[in-house]
C-alpha cells in the first residue's frame, strides 16, 4: 500500500514539479505552502489516488473488457474463464445492427421505444419541475410542506415506488382502472396497462413521477443564485411578474438547464431499474427499453458477446448525443453572451 | 376589493422577490397547478399506506378508496412471508458503507482538485465526470465476469458478497459527489486554509478542521444522494446478489407467489423499507438545496 503510493507520487514528480512550480509562481501567496518538495507535488496525486483506482476498478477496466467481449463469441459456456472464449470478430455488431433479422430488427425498435421516452419524460420532468419551482420561488403558507411533499418521489426507493404504481395498474384490483373506468366513465375499466401498447403510457407516467422532483430541486438551488436586485430593479422599472418570469427567471437558468438536461437525458436513456420493476425481466414491446433489452439478451438468452456488442453500440450513441450537445449548448451561450 | 387588502399583508409577510403582490393570475395559476401536482405525487402514497392496512380480500378485489376494514396483520406477515429482516440489514450494511467510504473518497479527491494545481487535473475530472454516461448494463457483464474470475483466481468473494456491491455501489455515486464538493469546497475562501497552514496545520489539518466543517452542508448531501443510490439500485443487486446478501431492491418481489400477490404485504413492506430514507432525506433537505446551490448549479 505505502510501496505503491510512494510509487505514484515519485513517478509523477517530474512531470508535476514543473507545473507545482509555476501553479505557486502564478497564484503567488494564496497556494498553501506544503513543508518538502515531494509532499508539494505528491499529495494531490496520493488524494486523488482511491478515487482513481475505484473508478479504473468498477468502470475504466470493466469498460474495456466489454469492448473486448463485444468481439468474442461469449456464451454461458465460457462463462467460468471468458478469456478463452473464440474470438468473432465484427460478428457481434453485425448481427446487431442487421437490421432485417429479427434480433437487430427488435434492437432498432427499441432504440426507437428509449428515443421516445427519453425525450417525453425529459421533456415533461423539466416542464413540471421548472413550472413549481418558479412558482415556489416565492415564499406563501405552505410552502415548506409543499416542497418537502414534492421531494417525496425522489427520496422513496425506485422499488418501493414503482412496485406501488405496478399495483395501481393492476387491471382487476388498481387504481387506475377503477378511477379511470369505474368513477370518470372514460375507459371500459378493463384496460390492460402492463401489457401490450399501454404498456408505454405507464412507463412515462412512473418515470416523470419518480423524474422531476429532481429536475424541481436543481432549478430551486438554481434560481437562490439569482441576484434579488435584478428583480427589484425590474420592478421597480415596471416589469410585472411575468415579465420577470420571462426576462430574468428563466434566461439566468440557461447554465443550469445545459447540465440538467444532459444529466436527465443520460439517466433516463440509461434507466433500468423503473422498467425492471414494472414489467419484470421482459418488457412488453411498447415499452422495450434498450437497457432491459440488453439485459436480456446478455442474462437470459445468454448470449454475452452481442449483449457486450450492444451496449458499445449505445454507449457510442451517448458519447456522440453528449458531444454534439455540448458544443450546440456552449456555443449557443457563447452567441447569447456576445 | 381584495387585492387593496392584501397588497399591505403580502408586502409584510415576505417579500423574497417582487416587492408587489403578485397578480390575481399568477396566484390562481399557481394555486391549480400546485394542487394538481400535489395529488399526482400524494395519490401512490396514499395507495401504499391504505393498501397495506386493508386485508387480502380487500387488495385482491377492485379497488376501494376506503378500506372495509383495517387490520394491522400484514405488517405482522410481512417479516414471515420472507426474510424481510434479513434483507434490511443486508441494505443497510451496502449502503452504510457505500456511503462512508464514497464521502471519504470523494472528500479527498475534491480537495485535490479545489486546492492544487497539477497535471492532468482536467483529465481526471472529465473522465470521472463521463463514467456517469457509461449505461449501467455496459459495464455489468464486464464487473460480473471480472468479480467472477477474482473469486476464482483469489478466493476473495466479490461476486454475490456484500463487499462487491459496496465496491460498486461506493462508484456510483462518487463522480457527482466529487464534482459537488468540488464546486462546494471553491466556494470555502482559501484564506482560511492558508492560515491554517500558516498556523502550523497540515495540509490533512487544514482539510479536517477548516475545509470540512465549513463544507457540511454538502458533504450531508452528497451522503444523502450516496445513500439513495445504493438503497434503490435494482439492476446490480438482482445479479451481483446471492440467497443470503440479496437486498431490499430484490428481495420486495418475494412477496408474488405463483398463485397470488400480497399487495396488503407488498405495499406493507414498500412502506417499511421507505420511511426511514424519507424521514431522513426530508430532515436533511435543506442542506440538499444548500449543497446544491454551492456545489453543482453554480
Amino acid at each position: 500500500m505505502t510501496a505503491t503510493t510512494t510509487n505514484a507520487a515519485d513517478r509523477r514528480t517530474p512531470h508535476s514539479g514543473g507545473t507545482g512550480r509555476a501553479g505557486t509562481g502564478q497564484a503567488g501567496p494564496n497556494r498553501p505552502r506544503l513543508p518538502g518538495r515531494l509532499r508539494r507535488v505528491g499529495l494531490p496525486y496520493l488524494l486523488l489516488l482511491p478515487a482513481l483506482l475505484l473508478e479504473l476498478l468498477v468502470h475504466l477496466v470493466p469498460m474495456v473488457f466489454g469492448i473486448l467481449m463485444s468481439f468474442k463469441e461469449l456464451t454461458q459456456f465460457f462463462i467460468r474463464d471468458w478469456t478463452s472464449a473464440p474470438w468473432s470478430g465484427f460478428d457481434n455488431y453485425r448481427v446487431s445492427v442487421d437490421f432485417d433479422a429479427p434480433i437487430g430488427q427488435a434492437l432498432l425498435h427499441s432504440f426507437f421505444v428509449t428515443i421516445g421516452f427519453t425525450v417525453l419524460s425529459v421533456g415533461l420532468a423539466w416542464l413540471i419541475g421548472t413550472t413549481a419551482a418558479v412558482y415556489m420561488q416565492e415564499n406563501f403558507r405552505g410552502r415548506g410542506i409543499l416542497r418537502a411533499v414534492f421531494l417525496t418521489p425522489y427520496a422513496l426507493p425506485v422499488y418501493a415506488a414503482v412496485i406501488t404504481w405496478a399495483f395501481m395498474f393492476q387491471r382487476d384490483n388498481g387504481l387506475v382502472n377503477h378511477v379511470l373506468g369505474d368513477q370518470l366513465g372514460l375507459t371500459d375499466g378493463h384496460t390492460f396497462w402492463l401489457i401490450g401498447d399501454n404498456s408505454f403510457v405507464a412507463l412515462l407516467t412512473v418515470h416523470v413521477w419518480k423524474l422531476w422532483p429532481f429536475a424541481f430541486l436543481i432549478i430551486m438551488a438554481g434560481l437562490q443564485n439569482i441576484p434579488r436586485e435584478l428583480y427589484e430593479a425590474a420592478s421597480i422599472d415596471g416589469a410585472g411578474i411575468w415579465q420577470q418570469i420571462r426576462r430574468i427567471t428563466l434566461p439566468s437558468l440557461r447554465s443550469v438547464n445545459q447540465v440538467l438536461v444532459l444529466v436527465l437525458f443520460l439517466w433516463t436513456f440509461n434507466d433500468f431499474n423503473t422498467p425492471y420493476v414494472l414489467f419484470g425481466k421482459s418488457a412488453p414491446e411498447a415499452a422495450d427499453l434498450v437497457s432491459i433489452h440488453i439485459y436480456q439478451a446478455s442474462f437470459v438468452t445468454w448470449n454475452f458477446g452481442t449483449g457486450s456488442a450492444m451496449s458499445v453500440l449505445l454507449l457510442l450513441f451517448l458519447l456522440v448525443v453528449t458531444a454534439v450537445y455540448l458544443v450546440l449548448t456552449s456555443r449557443g451561450r457563447k452567441a447569447a453572451d456576445v | 376589493m381584495s387585492s387593496t387588502a392584501q397588497a399591505p399583508g403580502a408586502a409584510r409577510t415576505a417579500p423574497r422577490r417582487s416587492p408587489s403582490a403578485p397578480p390575481p393570475s399568477f396566484v390562481w395559476s399557481r394555486r391549480v397547478f400546485l394542487t394538481l401536482l400535489t395529488i399526482f405525487v400524494l395519490v401512490p402514497v396514499y395507495v401504499m399506506l391504505s393498501s397495506s392496512l386493508k386485508p387480502l380480500q380487500d387488495v385482491s378485489g377492485a379497488f376501494r378508496w376506503v378500506p372495509s376494514g383495517l387490520t394491522i396483520r400484514p405488517y405482522i406477515d410481512i417479516w414471515s412471508t420472507v426474510p424481510l429482516a434479513k434483507y434490511f440489514v443486508n441494505s443497510l450494511i451496502v449502503a452504510g458503507a457505500a456511503t462512508v467510504c464514497s464521502v471519504i473518497v470523494a472528500v479527498f479527491a475534491a480537495y485535490a482538485v479545489s486546492r492544487y494545481r497539477f497535471r492532468g487535473k482536467r483529465v481526471f475530472t472529465v473522465t470521472v465526470l463521463s463514467t456517469q454516461m457509461f449505461p449501467g448494463i455496459l459495464f455489468l457483464l464486464p464487473l460480473f465476469l471480472i468479480y467472477v474470475n477474482i473469486g476464482n483466481a483469489t478466493g476473495i468473494a466479490l461476486f454475490g458478497s456484500r463487499g462487491g456491491l459496496i465496491l460498486t455501489y461506493l462508484t456510483f455515486s462518487l463522480p457527482f459527489s466529487i464534482w459537488m464538493l468540488i464546486g462546494y469546497f471553491d466556494s470555502v475562501p482559501q484564506s482560511l486554509d492558508e492560515a491554517a497552514l500558516v498556523d502550523g496545520c497540515g495540509a490533512l489539518g487544514a482539510l479536517f478542521r477548516i475545509i470540512v466543517p465549513a463544507a457540511i452542508p454538502g458533504i450531508v448531501a452528497v451522503a444523502v444522494y450516496a445513500f439513495m443510490t445504493a438503497w434503490g439500485e435494482v439492476l446490480f443487486a438482482s445479479v451481483m446478489t446471492n440467497e443470503t446478501t440479496r437486498t431490499l431492491a430484490v428481495g420486495l418481489q418475494g412477496y408474488a407467489t405463483e398463485n397470488n400477490v400480497y399487495w396488503n404485504q407488498v405495499m406493507a413492506a414498500s412502506l417499511v423499507v421507505s420511511v426511514p430514507v424519507v424521514a431522513g432525506f426530508l430532515l436533511l433537505q435543506r442542506y440538499l438545496v444548500t449543497g446544491l446551490t454551492a456545489g453543482a448549479v453554480k
